[in-house]
């Protein structure tokens, strides 16, 4: 991947990248009621990711986020596989979702929801594939 | 979920944790772990025996994918918990003695017991299943953890050559089976053994009773190492000797016989599955004791063993299956060979898993299993000596030990079908007594020969200059115990025959009157003086002079042609397969994009084609369209626009773009089109994907500037145009035909009220079509690893050669003969140990290692005994940064 050295771009994304993480974090918990959801939320975090490395370099990534992606991807797969199995321990079948409706402080009346944990698997199954391919593609010269 | 489920999946849960566990008590040996779980599955099973004596069984069930109808139904009858207390049981003696037995470097440590616990779980579920559809899951779980197990080693080629072998053969069988269950499913309509077992009598006059038979058949023989599958057991022996002796004696290759036990009820009283499974185990039975005679391997001769004893009880268990055919009084005689079939199913466990644990000591000991190099250890392991020799003893079925009482209720079995006037048995029953006589004789000459040589005569010089002494305490613990328990079980048989035999008896064989506490045969020591003792007795008579005049008779064996081995038709048959595949494939994989997506459009086009034109009421909307706003012209305009200035892109930037331009122009049209989720989807994946192409093709090299004048072609020519044309057409169908009701009513409706979510894309993402999304994150993972592994394994393809010549001579030279194999033909499986003797390369480097004055003789990564201590911290360490 070609050095980065656009000071423009540079600073620029230092702050677009944490709008749109929080976009991100918006969609993935706005999910269920509106457009957005794990899948597209991951997708984001990764294209902020990925603005980090055409700005800056691989390097840089690896600095911010010093975790190892198969490992990110493995986590979610088995978060995914969980929230199914936790269902069996209910007497229910695999992957039978439940919600309820609770009032919490500051957030008032908030749908608490077990999808809302699968879906945390599939963003981080997203976020974790995504990157995973993008920095070895990335990093191979 | 119950707590007998619990129970079953403890294992799984045990494994998954293990990594963590291992972590927070770095001190402590993950084989505790392994054998505390064990110990505590063994005595929650024990609890259950009482329940299971009486009578009564223990179902425990839950809808697991109800729309299918497929329970995870538990069912604890006697057969059941025989073989779950063998499987725990077993797994504690072994957990324990592989705490001793492995102490190599901690992370593959950690691996070794996560999968020697998820094949716990797997068997215990195999055993415990009543749906054949969640057995058949577990069954092919077993073969995959054995895969893994057997390939442990995974740095040697012997290892690998066993690994893939056994998965192959297992597996083929593993799919004979499933087609099986489905055959009896399609006879039955249903998957559930315990109703498979009410209609028994109706499938026998299917037409496809046989086919059933005959697959279901396949996948018990394969597993349990039968005549003409065996092959794959020797090579399995590459295995840590802990592996070898819980799945390759003592459980998996058992799970075979469970199968044909648990299915008898369905199947027995028909001359087919009398005559294959009876004639399968005898054939094994002689074919496994004749060549066990001539392994020189301490293992490969258990291997061998082990086959023979399996045939021996499948054999049984064919016989057992005569009870079907009669009455009363006389049904209960040939039901007697079910019950000789279980208990020396124990007994094969006891003493062949003390058998394997001594042979494993032996190695670690001496650091060889060649029993031509070994000798004259009784005086210096006088423990071991004394465990093997419980185990000889009860292998060759002499008293006091339990292998002698089912020995003789083997032999009486056999003398039954000499009265039975069915199944053309008045011509061909005497085959019976015979071939088990012979295979007797042989059995009790390996059993002698194996402590024989091993533990009397004179000590070789090389093992003189070692100090050689019994193992610690914790490892001779387990078989000192198994070969304590080999002779209770001969002198108080009474201990499980009410308890655990009988119970079992009654569930494999239903047909058999509640004769209250009464068991089909007798298990005791003392039988009186029947043929069978006669024939014990000629046996040993036969046996003592074979045994002592061993070193002559046993160069017949050179005389078997070794070109017609079934392993030589095993790996020529590999080899013409690769050949075969390399040779198809090649045929349309020419590395050539244009041509990869011509047959996939050309595919497409095939089958939407036909679906579209052979559909009766597809009306195609032409006309009555909503308005197109003047906007939507235009983007549709920069669309095409971009689309068709992507083949005159000069460079590869450009075409990238165009094409992103493309995907951006798509996310503008769902806007308008009021399709928010879509919209955000569209532009995501864009970007992503051009930012991929970016740099990929940052990678590749630069193009080279190739003017040639633009050729007409007419296949890419009709290809573009039907396509074009075809998806206009679907196009148009979409919009006028609507055969059904639209799903998305459904969905509207739903996704509020039961699923609680108002995006509906996303409920049905997480929640409608969860199990879906689930897989596809997971192929998602699978894919990137692949990409992973492809880009960052390519750059090592120069270092793994260097590596395997400078730490492994051997493994080299085997690589090497694999090459020439592949280049001139045949050329023999030459990592097998008992070609040494034909082998004067392989023979030389015998010679050298036993000298101890050369400093490489000990270091022992290139000793073909040494299989077991593995140099994997080069192994290990390569691949794991990220």
């Amino acid at each position: 991947m070609p050095k980065g050295s656009d000071i423009f771009l540079q600073n620029v994304s230092k702050v677009v990248f944490f709008i749109i993480l929080a976009f991100a974090l918006y969609l993935f918990f706005t999910g269920h009621g509106s457009p957005g959801g794990g899948f597209i939320a991951g997708l984001m975090s990764a294209g902020a990711l990925l603005l980090l490395a055409l700005a800056y370099d691989i390097e840089t990534v690896r600095q911010v986020v010093p975790v190892d992606f198969k490992l990110v991807t493995a986590v979610g797969l088995l978060i995914a596989l969980c929230t199914g199995t936790g269902a069996l321990f209910f007497g229910e079948p695999f992957l039978k979702h439940a919600f309820g409706y609770f009032d919490l402080p500051l957030l008032g009346k908030t749908e608490l929801h077990t999808a809302l944990i699968f879906d945390l698997g599939v963003y981080l199954a997203v976020v974790g594939v995504t990157m995973t391919i993008l920095l070895t593609i990335g990093e191979d010269s | 979920m119950s707590l007998l489920h619990l129970l079953a999946l403890s294992p799984f849960l045990l494994a998954a944790g293990l990594p963590l566990l291992g972590r927070a008590a770095p001190r402590l040996h993950r084989g505790w772990f392994a054998a505390a779980l064990s110990a505590i599955l063994f005595a929650a099973l024990l609890g259950y025996s009482s329940n299971v004596r009486s009578g009564s069984s223990v179902t425990e069930s839950f809808a697991w994918i109800p729309s299918l109808g497929i329970s995870f139904t538990l069912y604890l009858d006697g057969l059941s918990l025989l073989f779950a207390l063998l499987i725990t049981g077993m797994g504690v003696l072994v957990a324990i003695y592989s705490i001793a037995y492995m102490n190599d470097a901690s992370e593959s440590l950690t691996r070794f017991y996560v999968l020697l616990l998820i094949f716990m779980g797997a068997m215990l579920g195999l055993v415990m299943s009543d749906n054949l559809l969640t057995l058949y899951g577990f069954w092919e779980l077993t073969s995959i953890t054995s895969f893994l197990l057997i390939g442990y080693n995974h740095h040697k080629h012997r290892s690998r050559y066993g690994a893939l072998k056994s998965l192959l053969i297992t597996m083929t069988g593993g799919l004979g089976l499933l087609t099986g269950f489905v055959l009896l499913y399609v006879m039955s309509g249903t998957y559930q053994i315990r109703e498979l077992m009410d209609a028994g009598g109706t499938l026998v006059s299917h037409p496809l009773f046989v086919p059933a038979v005959l697959l279901i058949l396949l996948g018990a023989f394969t597993k349990s190492a039968q005549y003409p599958f065996h092959i794959w057991l020797p090579d399995a022996m590459e295995a840590p000797t802990p592996v070898s002796a819980y799945l390759h004696s003592a459980t998996m290759v058992k799970a075979g016989l469970y199968l044909v036990a648990r299915l008898s009820p369905v199947f027995a009283g028909t001359a087919e599955w009398f005559w294959f499974v009876s004639l399968g185990g005898l054939i094994t039975l002689i074919y496994g004791s004749v060549a066990a005679v001539k392994q020189t391997d301490l293992k490969g001769i258990l291997a061998y063993s082990t086959i023979s004893q399996l045939g021996l009880i499948m054999c049984l268990l064919g016989l057992s299956s005569l009870s079907v055919a009669f009455a009363g009084e006389e049904s209960l005689l040939y039901a007697a060979a079910g019950t000789a079939a279980l208990f020396h199913l124990l007994n094969h466990a006891v003493f062949k898993g003390s058998l394997f644990m001594i042979a494993g000591i032996v190695d670690h000991e001496t650091g060889t299993r060649d029993v031509r190099k070994l000798g004259g250890l009784a005086q210096v392991m006088p423990i071991a000596f004394t465990i093997s020799l419980f185990g000889a003893l009860s292998m060759a079925g002499l008293p006091p030990f339990g292998g002698f009482i089912s020995k003789e209720m083997f032999l009486e079995a056999v003398l039954e079908p000499l009265h039975a006037g069915v199944f053309r048995l008045e011509t061909w029953a005497a085959l019976f007594p015979i071939v088990a006589w012979i295979a007797s004789v042989f059995t009790f000459v390996y059993s002698a020969l194996l402590v024989v040589r091993t533990f009397l005569g004179p000590r070789k010089p090389a093992l003189e200059r070692k100090k050689v002494h019994d193992a610690p305490p914790l490892m001779t613990l387990p078989p000192a115990l198994l070969a304590v328990l080999a002779l209770i079980l001969g002198l108080f048989p009474g201990l499980v025959s009410y308890s655990l035999i009988r119970p079992a008896a009654e569930a494999m064989m239903s047909h058999i009157p509640a004769s209250g506490e009464r068991l089909p045969g007798s298990i005791k020591l003392w039988h009186g003086w029947t043929p069978a003792l006669g024939m014990t007795i000629g046996v040993v008579a036969a046996g003592i002079p074979l045994v002592l005049t061993a070193r002559r008779w046993m160069k017949l064996y050179a005389w078997i042609p070794r070109r017609m081995s079934i392993n030589r038709f095993y790996d020529a048959s590999l080899l013409f397969f690769e050949r075969i595949t390399v040779r198809i494939t090649s045929l349309y994989m020419n590395g050539s994009s244009r041509s990869y997506i011509k047959y996939i459009l050309g595919f497409m086009m095939l089958v939407a084609g036909f679906i579209l034109f052979n559909a009766t009421d597809v009306t195609f909307r032409v006309g009555a369209y909503a308005v197109i706003a003047p906007y939507e012209w235009f983007i549709m305009l920069g669309l095409a626009a971009a689309s068709l200035a992507v083949p005159f892109a000069k460079s590869r930037p450009v075409a990238i773009i165009l094409t992103g331009t493309v995907g951006y122009l798509m996310t503008l049209m769902f806007v308008f089109l009021r399709a928010p989720d879509l919209a955000l989807t569209q532009m995501v994946v864009e970007s992503i994907s051009v930012t991929l192409y970016l740099l990929c093709f940052y990678h590749l090299p630069k193009l080279r500037t190739e003017s040639q004048a633009v050729r007409f072609r007419l296949p890419n020519f009709l290809v573009a145009v039907a396509v074009g044309v075809l998806m206009t057409l679907i196009a148009l169908a979409v919009l006028g035909t609507n055969p059904f009701d639209p799903v998305s009513d459904y969905y509207v409706r739903e996704s509020y009220e039961s699923a609680g979510g108002k995006n509906i894309v996303n409920v049905i993402l997480v929640d409608f079509r969860g199990f879906d999304t689930m897989l596809e994150i997971m192929v998602l993972g699978v894919a990137s690893l692949g990409i992973y592994n492809m880009i960052k394994l390519r750059r090592k393809a120069t270092d793994i050669g260097s590596r395997h010549v400078s730490h492994e001579g051997e493994d080299a030279d085997e690589e090497a003969a694999q090459t020439r194999k592949s280049l001139y033909g045949y050329d023999g499986p030459r990592w097998r140990s008992d070609d040494a003797a034909e082998d004067p390369e392989r023979a030389e480097k015998l010679k050298i290692q036993e000298s101890p004055e050369l400093p490489g003789a000990e270091s022992g990564d290139s000793s073909p005994d040494k299989s077991e201590t593995p140099p994997n911290s080069h192994a290990e360490g390569g691949d794991r940064d990220a």
